[in-house]
């Protein structure tokens, strides 16, 4: 600072880091032209009536209307909450207590973590048709038990319209939970030796120290954490495609898959990009209030 | 190294002899079961004998699948030089993008509008007075397809008409069978209600419905006959867990199936699978009920190209898939008729014989893809798909949803 003895100006805060600056330019046009124009331009045509190509003729809320009346976007909406809610939880507590269990510096640690974060190097594609075989009345499970003996066992979630959602959750599930198990064990390494230490002392039991000591110490990677799992299930598409293909007769259609089949199959774009927009729509009211509380009001060191 | 250079030299000289030779065409499809691969090579070897490549762009998964990868190819400025839709709607709005090219002087030289019949077909080709593509089947949805092996198995007569086979559902079902086969994918399913509607509503219901978008019509008695129908044929089909349409005509080849309700391509099936018609399978134009059958079928575009070779050989090609030889060739394997009413399909199966008899008397309707926007039939879709595998889907309640589809459809 003093070293500049002479009265000159102080450069100005813009040209400050001015190479930082130069160098970020192609990332901050890429977020607002992609990212910031493309959703612009998606909100934009949601109002107009555009088919197989986009064209600027408004019909106001149509789209909506039609979008919110259509009974397959609302099975969707209901198979994206089952989903949302449910692989949420089971992602978290599994994952965290598989991370605890390996923590407990157990031998072959590296081999059970290779083993339980395998699923996640498949493409949901390849976990889709692994676990469609598997869920097979035919072929997989439910064959296994009946010829072992059980004659009247059932198990065929993927054919029955009640509970295929939960078919797809286990098979999301077995995809997932190797790297929120991951995460988990990073954060779990991540705290001081001398807290268990000083627990010990003090006669806390385990769980106690897991859920009132070391849980609130990881809020940054559960943070983390539930923005990887958040976006996993508003993305849901690939695993249903490859599974059922939104059947039974579409008990397990989901949002994405609505937005793809109108933009392309059924070359009615409008309608695709109303059904984008309240997806973003969705996001937006799940992420925004997280990140003005985590982002915004105080600055934390 | 060397070998490398070796390399090297070899493929710029093999650029060099095919530039110098022929064009190469990548044409898309999406013809992959064994009776269609089957007619597409015809085509494939009629345009090599021209001296030109044909490079088969087959993408698997059916129509629905391949569509959004044709268009986007198209709209995103890397167009194959041929590819196939339905005739109808499918490509409207790319042809009014002028992204597809006008082949109105080669088809009034080669006279098309006096060859192919009937004339709807060319009229879906064309877009203000210009043709935009070329119509090479005409494929009809209204077959019922049987399997005498399975009615013999079960001790019934094979049925003559839909209400026989309704009948004879119980008997099929106690002898194990399947009576009614519908493939898993969406489309079928509207397809098979598609069929009922003028088979038991009659002809002037269905294009009321779909022709004039009659909103009251589709609320109307006379659909909800067909829904009645829908509704036996979703009991029939209950325990077919199929989900390509191949599939299921495998399950009525093999005797597993009592029946299918399927265009005639799945004829191709029958014949890749040796079986001969009256003998082994039974079929029943228009269910057996109403004899009449839709002209709709596969016609291929030609994207505009830049370059100046491919963009003749586009012609040749065109030409070629018209040209008599060809479509004889072509149709035969396929399972569909020609659409030149100038050729000898003498060599035609009893199937096929009675299509060109229904067709020759005229009582022919349009196909749902020329009426409908794939908007339209991707609603309908969505209903039939849940109507089929939804027990608790009162027919009632489905024709009010039906109704309402029909109403917003233009």
């Amino acid at each position: 600072m003093s070293t500049s003895g002479n009265a000159q100006r102080r450069p100005s805060q813009l040209f400050r880091n001015l190479n930082a600056k130069v160098a970020s330019i192609p990332m901050i046009l890429t977020a607002l032209l992609v990212f910031l124009g493309g959703t612009v331009w998606t909100i934009v045509y949601s109002f107009t009536n555009s088919k197989l190509l986009p064209r600027l003729k408004f019909v106001g809320l149509d789209q909506y209307e039609r979008l919110w009346s259509a009974p397959r976007w609302l099975t969707s909406i209901e198979n994206l909450l089952v989903y949302g809610v449910l692989s949420l939880i089971f992602s978290l507590v599994i994952g965290f207590v598989l991370a605890a269990l390996l923590d407990q510096k157990i031998r072959f640690e590296g081999v059970f973590r290779t083993i339980f974060l395998y699923p996640f190097a498949l493409s949901f594609v390849v976990t889709g048709l692994t676990w469609q075989w598997i869920l097979n009345p035919d072929f997989g499970v439910q064959n296994i038990v009946r010829a072992m003996g059980w004659e009247s066992f059932t198990f065929n979630p993927l054919y029955d319209q009640d509970i295929v959602i939960y078919g797809i959750l286990i098979a999301g599930l077995w995809q997932g939970t190797g790297l929120i198990m991951c995460l988990m064990l990073a954060g779990l390494r991540g705290i001081d030796e001398d807290i268990w230490k000083a627990a010990r002392v003090d006669g806390i039991p385990m769980w106690k120290t897991y859920l009132f000591i070391v849980i609130p110490m990881m809020r940054p990677v559960f943070i983390t954490t539930l923005v990887i799992i958040a976006s996993g299930i508003v993305r849901l598409y690939d695993l249903v495609v490859a599974q059922t293909s939104g059947g039974p007769g579409g008990a397990s259609e989901v949002p994405a898959k609505y937005v793809y089949d109108y933009m392309f199959l059924a070359q009615n774009l409008g309608q695709g990009f109303a059904a984008s927009t309240m997806m973003l729509l969705s996001v937006a009211i799940i992420v925004v209030p997280w990140a003005y509380l985590e982002f915004g009001g105080h600055k934390r060191g | 190294m060397n070998a490398f250079k070796h390399l090297l030299a070899g493929a710029s000289l093999l650029a060099l002899s095919t530039s110098a030779n022929a064009a190469e065409l990548e044409v898309t499809h999406w013809w992959t079961s064994g009776g269609e691969a089957a007619a597409v090579a015809e085509f494939a070897k009629a345009f090599e004998a021209t001296g030109n490549k044909w490079i088969d762009g087959a993408i698997a998964g059916g129509g629905s699948t391949a569509r959004p990868v044709m268009i986007s190819r198209i709209t995103g400025g890397s167009p194959m030089a041929a590819t196939q839709f339905n005739t109808g709607r499918q490509a409207e709005e790319l042809v009014e993008a002028g992204l597809l090219r006008d082949f109105t002087e080669l088809a009034e030289k080669e006279k098309w509008k006096d060859v192919i019949r009937p004339v709807s077909l060319l009229e879906g080709c064309t877009v203000d007075g210009k043709v935009y593509c070329v119509p090479v089947n005409i494929h009809s949805w209204q077959w019922l397809w049987l399997s005498n092996k399975a009615f013999e198995d079960a001790g019934v007569p094979v049925p003559t008409n839909w209400d026989e086979f309704v009948a004879a559902g119980p008997a099929l079902e106690k002898a194990g069978k399947i009576p009614l086969a519908i493939g898993g994918q969406a489309w079928q399913t509207t397809g098979a209600f598609n069929v009922l509607i003028p088979a038991i509503a009659g002809k002037d219901v269905f294009l009321k419905v779909y022709q004039d978008h009659d909103a009251e019509a589709a609320a109307g008695p006379e659909i909800a006959k067909v829904f009645k129908a829908a509704d036996d044929a979703r009991r029939m089909s209950a325990k077919s867990n199929v989900q390509d349409w191949n599939q299921a005509t495998n399950l009525v080849i093999t005797g597993q199936a009592g029946g299918q309700i399927m265009g005639d391509w799945a004829q191709g099936e029958f014949q890749v699978a040796g079986q001969v018609a009256g003998e082994d399978y039974t079929c029943l134009p228009g269910l057996g009920v109403n004899e009449l059958i839709s002209t709709g079928g596969d016609s291929f575009y030609f994207p505009k190209l830049d370059d100046p070779e491919k963009t003749a050989a586009q012609e040749v090609l065109a030409s070629t898939m018209l040209n008599p030889a060809t479509q004889v060739a072509f149709n035969l394997k396929k399972g569909s008729v020609p659409v030149r009413g100038d050729v000898d399909v003498s060599a035609a199966n009893d199937c096929m014989k009675k299509g060109l008899e229904i067709l020759a008397k005229g009582d022919i309707i349009p196909d749902t893809n020329q009426l409908n926007t794939e908007d339209t039939n991707n609603q309908l879709n969505d209903l039939f798909v849940e109507f089929f595998k939804t027990p608790s889907l009162t027919p009632e309640e489905a024709q009010k949803r039906y109704a309402a589809i029909i109403a917003s459809a233009d």
